[in-house]
């Protein structure tokens, strides 16, 4: 009888997080030595909000002149900080973790701004990161002779970090709570699309009584990132960002005493057996590729499915991707936000278009794109061989290739046939199944049925080109101790 | 009525308890872990204005407005069924619920109340809650029901069978049921999620009620500790999108038990909207069973309509 | 080489001199580039004609190394001490020709270069020892929070080049290649250019001591020569530079950077000393894998 032949629409209202929890100055400075100060040669840039291409502020243009004040600050800042018995350096850090906590709704909205990410990422999943990496790192400052690396390990000196615009302030985590917490001062670089945050934690830092010099933050571009990394009194370099990038800076500290930690690109591998856990598998899939519009180094942009499976979960996939909701960043039912800058933009089409071109398949989500700010709607390629650009290449973007595998050996073997190796995923409701492709695979973090977890005790990092050095966990504090 | 025959395609299936076995056991697995963060997600929608007014009128329409307590009286059952047809006195355009469900002795009496209404009657069946009874009391007290005039039966399986093993004896019980049901009533299959235990057994038994031929497949009794959560009824949901998929034919989901606010109603509307869309965003085939949940939606409404929050003077106690 | 001279009027023996050969992939090449190079000892006296290893040695001791990489990495921990106590067993029963060869290449008294020999066998016996151990000192669990197994693991980096130091001949030689097939790795070692014969012989005992061939490759000839193109090489995943000079590790760390290998910088080490862990986690990847754990089920205290 009678099935309704009228679909309801269940329509969500627009739900914006308020943007008056953030109030953003109309210019800053660069953070040297405790003040904000302007820039020597009096050089600045903007800031601009990528969904809609609003100016949110215009920042210092840090230049070598710059790094310099900002080395010898943090050099002078270093005997007294390294001094200062690690119970003393501890609660600094829970200090600056609490405050955090306090202010993770402005953080997070300040986040989503200037990154373009959705409210519900800088909420859910990037601000309790960040708090929970200081608060885990805080513990640590008074019991490295319990670290595992010998009684009272040094730290190094002044570190020169330089981190990317995708997880802007938990990069910023990542690199200056272990800093801190053994010993060192910090010179940081956000990248040029989004300085905002770190300059937020430079408040921060003065709400916390940091001492001057312990953490100074330079905003601006490539060129005063070299300089910090090439400058002589830097004794420690940590970098997240792309892999050429990090060849550019393993070549610049050759022959050098600097110890580097180097976070690079990925090709992530996301495994899926015939006997996956299927709707799980479709949402690590998702996760994977579309959490941060796939601006994710450890993204899960290869998918490996079992041939035996593959128009089954595809079919799967497109359905359920085409339920994810791209908008207003700021909207908290946003699935997916806008792309950080016209640049990648540009990139993450250009490489689409050669997957085009080189005959893959492609399929895109529909959803209807906003006329001002970057976006690029969820993609996915199929028909992709090994041999494709887009099977190799990082697209760093919302754009999933789908190749097929027969049999685990070849799964394997086509996971591991890349430069990179950070991440790779395996779906299978099989646990010896599991426990063998995990151990064969080479990549530094494997999740095995869930996908794109993070956790401060969980070290991170990745084999081969994907850099060197851990971050995260015991593992984490040998990149900043003399050991 | 419409009446599910899935038998035919599922004739190997069924053909043994042991191929019913290998079919079961060959659904995709699930992993507890994906599946109650993909129901938590879901919760955390922010559904305001429009939508909200939207949602609560749909939860509204979608309520079994249940009363199932061995104190029922014929005076409970009909204010229960008047509240049903009008549920704010106050508001005439508020929904009427899409039924009432009691046991099959107060059908009768629900009945009457009803008449020249929408609103369905609903009765459970197969010595529920327990379902511990042989065939035959189970398919007689259906006969009562259907005879009784209900237009829904709300049938429980036998969790012991299942537990054991013995799918097709559950299957074959569905069956039977489905078919006193006749065209006379809709079939409801309760699982008792909250004692099938794993979220793999939820799964298996979807397929069994639906492959039995029900209409609604209905997550538990509400006489369990843990019945009717966004994860158990995602399960279900998934489910009867996977039946459609491969039969053709739809099927109805009814989470009941513990449903009690309008933020729970809600997040249950989400995950019905984001997992099979809005096809089953209809009473004919999403349901919640539930008693308290319509005065907290009312409250709602009301709240809603005027600005100002409402109290519990404002709706009426049943 | 020396040789005593028989008593009386019988004639004198003649010795055998023994052809030093590379060792790679289990078998004794010599150079491909046809060449080899007059060794002398500290007085400068002839030893013996050391191969001159080219690039193409260069070459095929990674393929080699690249072979042998998954099955030993994949072999248990257990075994893998088994087989580098094993070389301790092999070398203990061959001391006087090491003592010999090192007293010549050092110029080193013979109970000096004897205590040498010692210090190197239980070097042996030291990594053969930490095999099984160093998952269990550098991995474990990690308590993350929330409901997922978190468990993190060294594995070997893959094949690892060694720039043997230059002055130890053969117990500085032991303490850079044994903690790096001690967890796994395989490896290229380019021996001592000056004093090459402890390490080409280390090789004979190496292929007697269970040890899968292509675990370890040895390759004598100009360092520079042979380091370049290995620091180079997209298939090597990590390189030691202790046997370089600095100007020599600055550009082989550039060469390097093009793979983004890991690179030990030279300085200065005392052999002699407890070697620590160091040199084992240096060539190290720490792999973490997470699993849901989550509820036993659906009636669980999920929620």
């Amino acid at each position: 009888m009678d099935m309704k032949t009228q679909t309801s629409v269940f329509d969500y209202a627009p739900a914006p997080e308020s943007r008056s929890v953030v109030d953003i100055a109309p210019s800053y400075g660069l953070f040297i030595d405790g003040e904000f100060t302007e820039a020597a040669d009096g050089k600045v840039f903007k800031t601009v909000s990528p969904s809609t291409e609003e100016v949110l502020s215009e920042v210092a243009q840090a230049g070598a002149e710059d790094v310099d004040r900002a080395v010898k600050a943090a050099r002078k800042a270093f005997g007294k900080w390294s001094a200062l018995p690690g119970s003393e350096r501890a609660k600094y850090l829970f200090r600056i973790a609490r405050i955090i906590q306090e202010r993770s709704r402005e953080l997070a909205v300040l986040e989503t701004l200037d990154n373009g990410k959705p409210i519900k990422e800088t909420r859910d999943a990037d601000l309790p990161l960040v708090a929970a990496h200081f608060f885990y790192y805080a513990g640590w400052a008074d019991k490295l002779d319990h670290a595992g690396y010998g009684a009272n390990p040094r730290p190094l000196g002044v570190a020169g970090q330089v981190i990317p615009w995708n997880f802007p302030l938990l990069m910023l985590a990542w690199k200056i709570a272990p800093a801190l917490a053994t010993g060192n001062t910090v010179v940081l670089k956000p990248a040029e699309t989004t300085p905002l945050s770190a300059l937020f934690f430079a408040d921060i830092c003065r709400q916390a009584g940091l001492p001057k010099g312990v953490v100074n933050i330079l905003t601006g571009y490539g060129d005063a990132g070299a300089a910090l990394v090439e400058h002589p009194d830097v004794n420690k370099v940590a970098f997240t960002g792309s892999t050429a990038v990090g060849k550019a800076i393993a070549r610049s500290v050759a022959g050098t005493s600097k110890k580097v930690t180097l976070e690079l690109g990925g090709k992530g591998a996301n495994i899926v057996f015939d006997d996956a856990p299927i709707d799980q598998a479709v949402e690590g899939i998702v996760s994977g590729i579309f959490f941060n519009q796939g601006q994710v180094c450890c993204a899960g942009s290869r998918l490996l499915v079992q041939e035996s499976i593959q128009d089954e979960l595809l079919d799967s996939l497109k359905r359920r991707l085409s339920t994810l909701r791209l908008g207003d960043p700021l909207d908290k039912n946003t699935d997916i936000g806008a792309i950080n800058s016209a640049e990648q933009l540009a990139r993450i089409t250009a490489l689409t278009e050669t997957g085009e071109a080189e005959g893959a398949e492609r399929w895109t989500a529909p959803c209807d794109l906003p006329s001002a700010g970057y976006w690029f709607a969820p993609t996915l390629f199929t028909n992709v061989t090994q041999a494709h650009t887009i099977a190799r290449d990082e697209i760093f973007g919302p754009v999933l290739s789908v190749l097929s595998f027969r049999t685990p050996d070849e799964a394997v073997a086509k996971a591991n046939n890349s430069q990179y190796g950070l991440s790779a995923g395996i779906w299978t409701e099989k646990g010896s199944r599991i426990l063998a492709v995990a151990n064969k695979l080479r990549a530094g973090v494997v999740w095995a049925n869930t996908f794109n977890k993070f956790d401060p005790t969980s070290p991170f990092g990745g084999y081969k080109e994907s850099g060197f050095g851990r971050e995260g966990g015991r593992h984490g504090l040998e990149g900043y101790l003399d050991v | 009525m419409p009446t599910n025959a899935p038998a035919a395609a599922f004739a190997d299936a069924t053909a043994s308890d042991g191929a019913l076995r290998r079919f079961l056991h060959g659904l995709p697995g699930i992993d507890p872990v994906g599946l109650e963060a993909r129901a938590a997600s879901l919760g955390t929608r922010s559904i305001k204005t429009s939508a909200k007014a939207y949602a609560i009128d749909l939860a509204i329409s979608m309520i079994d407005l249940t009363t199932l307590e061995g104190a029922d009286t014929p005076g409970k059952v009909r204010a229960l069924a008047a509240k049903a047809v009008h549920p704010d006195p106050t508001d005439r355009t508020t929904p009427h619920t899409a039924a009432v469900c009691v046991y099959p002795d107060m059908v009768a009496t629900a009945k009457e109340v009803l008449k020249g209404s929408d609103v369905k009657v609903a009765s459970v069946a197969t010595a529920f809650p327990a379902g511990r009874a042989a065939l035959p009391v189970k398919l007689a007290d259906v006969r009562d029901a259907v005879a009784a005039g209900a237009d829904e039966i709300d049938m429980v399986i036998d969790r012991g069978a299942f537990l054991a093993g013995h799918y097709l004896k559950v299957y074959e019980e569905i069956a039977a049921v489905r078919a006193e049901c006749g065209d006379k009533a809709r079939l409801k299959v309760i699982f008792e999620t909250g004692e099938l235990s794993t979220y793999d057994n939820i799964r298996r038994a979807s397929w069994l009620g639906m492959m039995g031929g029900a209409d609604f497949i209905k997550t538990s009794t509400g006489k369990v500790a843990v019945n009717a959560t966004p994860p158990n009824t995602l399960v279900l949901l998934e489910a009867v999108r996977d039946f459609r998929a491969q039969t053709g034919i739809q099927v109805g989901v009814k989470p009941a038990g513990g449903i009690r606010s309008t933020k729970d109603a809600v997040k249950f509307l989400v995950l019905v909207n984001e997992t099979v869309g809005g096809d089953w965003l209809d009473n004919h085939w999403f349901r919640f069973g539930a008693s308290s949940l319509l005065n907290d939606l009312l409250m709602q409404r009301q709240k809603l309509a005027t600005g100002r929050y409402s109290g519990p003077d404002y709706v009426t106690v049943d | 080489m020396s040789e005593k001279s028989s008593e009386k009027s019988e004639p004198t023996r003649l010795g055998v001199f023994k052809t030093y050969k590379l060792y790679v992939g289990g078998k004794f090449p010599r150079s491909e580039s046809g060449r080899v190079y007059e060794v002398v000892d500290s007085k400068g006296k002839w030893l013996a004609n050391a191969p001159l290893s080219s690039r193409k040695d260069a070459r095929d001791a990674v393929v080699a190394a690249r072979k042998a990489f998954g099955g030993w990495a994949g072999a248990t921990a257990y075994n893998r001490g088994q087989i580098l106590y094993r070389i301790a067993e092999m070398l203990e029963g061959r001391k006087d020709q090491f003592v010999r060869e090192v007293a010549e290449a050092e110029g080193l008294s013979k109970s000096k270069a004897a205590a040498v020999v010692d210090a190197a066998i239980d070097r042996w016996v030291w990594y053969a020892g930490w095999t099984d151990k160093i998952g269990q000192v550098v991995g474990g669990a990690n308590p993350v929070a929330g409901p997922f197994f978190n468990l993190s693991t060294p594995e070997p980096t893959g094949v690892v080049t060694v720039l043997a130091p230059q002055e130890s001949s053969f117990l500085g030689l032991v303490s850079v290649i044994a903690p790096v097939i001690a967890t796994g790795n395989t490896v290229i070692v380019i021996a001592s250019e000056k004093a090459p014969l402890p390490a080409l012989s280390l090789g004979e005992v190496l292929a007697t001591s269970d040890l899968p061939g292509g675990v370890v490759n040895v390759l004598s000839g100009k360092t520079a020569e042979i380091a370049a193109p290995l620091a180079a090489h997209q298939d090597v995943n990590a390189i030691d530079l202790t046997g370089a000079g600095s100007d020599l590790a600055r550009d082989l760390e550039i060469a390097a950077a093009d793979n983004l290998k890991r690179v030990v910088r030279p300085k200065a080490v005392d052999f002699s000393a407890d070697p620590g862990t160091d040199r084992l986690t240096a060539f190290l990847e720490t792999k973490t894998v997470w699993h849901p754990t989550g509820s036993l089920g659906a009636s669980g205290s999920a929620y």
